[in-house]
């Protein structure tokens, strides 16, 4: 089955929703497609707030923001980018508000901030109250209230309709192609539809699933990231994968940075508050890649719990009302997930694997490039976490990723209600849904002997084991060793479920395979990175390296594997410095 | 220790009707059902089929009905149950697709057929609107729903006349008539004066026992339908 839009919206978190707004009420004809429903999305999971400026608390100035973003980001960050990223949150959180996000309030009256990890007052004195939040569920505000006016403006939602492959005229993406459309796999009975759009947008989300512990929801598989990599268009910083500090104990469910904000802190086995002395000025609200090394070193020297390894993350002293008001969810999640009362007993914590910094290249305008001089693929456009901008360089700052989602999101819908004015919808393919529906019919009637789950758990498991918070070559070797060895079983991959109504054994399969991209150019990446920075740490080489690999790297699918090129960052405003907390 | 697990089951391209399986399953206390239902998936039978997302309450995709009880699979422990045999089924009173995956479609036209969005004028301030704490505490409960379906489905009322808009649709709408933002109060309370809003509600509490997040969903039914009796007045 056919369907014609002007525009059409992969994925219906922060970014996508938003997006769906602007060309909503452009009257643009748009569709949003996800494997979900629109409030399943991750988005929903974010807790701890979003960052704007607004100065409502105490002095702030986009510039610091700007700043402390780019600090943050390890100088990676391209600095236009960022100054889009500050300017434009002020705007955003004030339209969500108008929109009826429920923020927590001042005695004022105005929405309430506070502090989070690297959001600092005058280019880093000191911690500053800059996260607009709503409770500890801000993400699902954002999500609940971006629907809503979804539904206010009347934006057509095709639900649980899963993306399997991208269309193109004129050549491949990466070839010089236009976006043409995509194909969807209707969920409840398996029927593939053919979008035709002129133009695209992808707004996937993650692939945090990649990795045994992490807070991503099962759903975070890369896809987007993945069926762009497959036609020929790079993808940039892949080497550059959050962990976020504070994940429950042997599950990895987030505890928001909120919980430090507010004051929570870090304990070791002796009782210590390690981080004085790994970041003395800020201590727990140092960037999170440095508190997440800092957690493993201590694990590693003996310091953790009992030994073993996890530290304690502690919140009792800071009272039951602040809790019960301002950090009532991951205080649940403590009680239910471990049996743990925050507001007597500190909470058992690992990092977990949490967001990726890298992504689809895009330009300021959300379009999809696909080389180091930002060649535009046209029609193609890509929003939030599966997008690399790049505003978060080599480390994203807490509450940047809703930021992000906001501001590219609504980026990408104006752009795009410009961009499908006056041009026609392009030329499909004879048979568009060929090249997937064989992909699928291979996997289904497949009589090989793997599992599409124990694929996933063991590369989640390698992953893990070689390729997180630190790493070094005979690691990264490792890794690469076992993600080509799943690759090859996972060409064997069968499915028990055969049928056509709602086939999770199916799709999941598919996903796997995602991952296995994901995974594949993250190693690689990170093996070509020989230098630390950020979250990518490499024991070899310890050292920031400007001279070397003050970029970004774009990692190409090619005949023979992986190829890597560079592309400079963008400075503006702020020089290289030392990275000092 | 081992658990069976009992799962109704139903296959459209096979099955005439559900039936009910069983699985023995290895499980600690601290497991969550949805914990069970991978195992029994990715080590047992890959067919089994069920929605589940965030994995840890957020997202609302796994509600199903867990020992007679609807619950979130992700949220309920098997210590919590303390039984040795858990029952698994789809929600109730929702038609079933395959397994434990139920047609959500009408839930939702219920849901968006109560006006579930802010509704204000058409001045826009240039920062944000002022509102005291005090006022947003009016409807905080309320915008905690994570529309998963838990209380609709374990509705008698609903289960009687699936026209009823359900208490998950009135939840929503309670969150905007509360709201001092908000310009359409009126509007949302003529839609729930109709014999399929308020009216049909029945003060029986299944609902807010079932919300998985703790919202006091009777409290705010009566509550709206204490505004359109006033309303009245």
């Amino acid at each position: 089955m056919q369907h014609d839009y002007d525009a059409i919206i992969v994925g219906a978190g922060g970014a996508g929703l938003w997006a769906a707004l602007e060309l909503a009420r452009a009257g643009v004809r748009a569709a949003v497609l996800t494997k979900l429903y629109p409030t399943r999305s991750h988005t929903g999971a974010a807790q701890g707030g979003v960052c704007a400026a607004l100065g409502n608390l105490e002095e702030d100035h986009w510039e610091w923001h700007m700043f402390d973003t780019v600090k943050g980001g390890d100088y990676l960050v391209d600095q236009d980018a960022a100054e889009v990223l500050s300017r434009e949150a002020i705007e955003c959180v004030i339209e969500l508000e108008h929109m009826g996000l429920p923020f927590n309030r001042t005695p004022e009256g105005k929405i309430d901030q506070r502090r989070f990890g690297g959001h600092t007052r005058n280019y880093g004195e000191a911690a500053v109250k800059r996260s607009c939040f709503a409770a500890d569920r801000t993400g699902h505000m954002i999500l609940q209230t971006l629907y809503q006016q979804c539904v206010k403006a009347g934006v057509r939602f095709f639900d649980e309709y899963h993306v399997v492959d991208l269309l193109f005229e004129g050549g491949d993406g990466g070839d010089g192609g236009r976006a043409a459309g995509a194909v969807a796999y209707r969920i409840a009975d398996g029927e593939l539809h053919t979008f035709r759009a002129s133009a695209v947008l992808l707004a996937t989300g993650g692939f945090g699933r990649m990795f045994r512990i992490t807070s991503n929801a099962w759903s975070l598989t890369g896809d987007g990231v993945a069926l762009t990599y497959r036609h020929g268009i790079p993808v940039e910083d892949m080497e550059f994968y959050q962990f976020h500090p504070t994940g429950l104990y042997g599950l990895g469910i987030l505890l928001s940075e909120a919980a430090r904000g507010e004051g929570g802190t870090l304990l070791n086995d002796a009782g210590e508050r390690f981080m004085e002395r790994y970041a003395p000025r800020l201590m727990e609200l140092a960037p999170r890649d440095m508190v997440s090394r800092a957690i493993y070193l201590e694990i590693r020297d003996g310091r953790g719990i009992g030994g073993k390894d996890y530290v304690f993350l502690d919140v009792h002293h800071l009272g039951r009302e602040l809790i019960e008001e301002k950090l009532p969810d991951i205080t649940e999640f403590a009680r239910i997930y471990l049996g743990v009362e925050p507001l007597r007993e500190p909470v058992p914590i690992t990092p977990t694997a949490h967001y990726a910094m890298g992504g689809i290249p895009t330009d300021l305008e959300t379009r999809v490039v696909r080389d180091e001089r930002n060649t535009i693929v046209p029609g193609l456009y890509a929003a939030g976490e599966c997008a690399c901008v790049s505003v978060h360089g080599a480390n994203r700052l807490g509450t940047n990723s809703l930021v992000d989602l906001l501001v590219f999101g609504r980026r990408a819908g104006r752009r795009m209600v410009a961009d499908v004015r006056g041009i026609g919808l392009p030329d499909l393919p004879l048979d568009p849904t060929a090249p997937v529906r064989a992909e699928i019919e291979a996997i289904r009637s497949s009589d090989g002997r793997e599992s599409a789950a124990r694929i996933r758990a063991d590369l989640a498991a390698s992953m893990m084991d070689n390729c997180s918070v630190f790493r070094d070559e005979a690691l990264l070797r490792q890794a690469a060793t076992d993600v080509a060895a799943l690759r090859e079983r996972y060409a064997s991959v069968a499915v028990a479920d055969k049928g056509g109504a709602f086939n999770t054994d199916l799709l999941e399969a598919r996903e796997v395979g995602y991952l296995l991209d994901c995974a594949e150019t993250t190693v690689f990446a990170a093996q070509r990175r020989t230098e630390s920075r950020g979250a990518h740490y490499r024991e070899d080489y310890p050292e920031r390296n400007d001279t070397d690999f003050l970029a970004h790297s774009l990692v190409y699918p090619g005949p023979h594997g992986p190829t890597v090129r560079w592309k400079p960052v963008t400075i503006t405003r702020f020089e290289p410095k030392p990275r000092v907390y | 220790m081992q658990i069976e697990l009992k799962i109704r089951r139903y296959d459209p391209e096979r099955d005439e009707k559900p039936h009910w399986e069983s699985y023995l399953v290895d499980a600690s206390p601290m497991d969550r059902v949805l914990d069970l239902l991978h195992r029994v998936k990715y080590e047992q039978d890959a067919t089994l089929t069920f929605r589940r997302s965030c994995g840890h309450g957020i997202c609302g995709s796994d509600a199903m009905m867990i020992n007679r009880r609807n619950r979130l699979a992700c949220k309920i422990r098997v210590d919590q149950l303390g039984k040795k045999r858990i029952e698994v089924e789809p929600l109730p009173g929702l038609p079933v697709i395959k397994d434990l995956v139920v047609d959500m479609e009408g839930f939702f036209d219920h849901y968006r057929s109560v006006m579930p969005f802010l509704v204000a004028g058409e001045a826009v301030p240039e920062r944000e609107r002022l509102q005291s704490a005090d006022d947003r505490a009016r409807y905080d409960d309320t915008t905690k729903c994570i529309l998963c379906g838990a209380c609709t489905s374990s509705c008698p009322s609903f289960w009687a006349k699936e026209s009823y808009v359900g208490p998950a649709a009135i939840v929503n709408a309670h969150r905007f008539i509360f709201d001092t933002r908000d310009t359409a109060a009126d509007e949302r309370l003529e839609i729930l004066a109709d014999r399929d809003g308020v009216w049909r509600c029945r003060t029986i509490f299944n609902c807010t026992d079932a919300c998985p997040r703790g919202i006091k969903i009777t409290q705010a039914i009566l509550e709206v339908s204490s505004a359109i009796i006033d309303r009245q007045a």
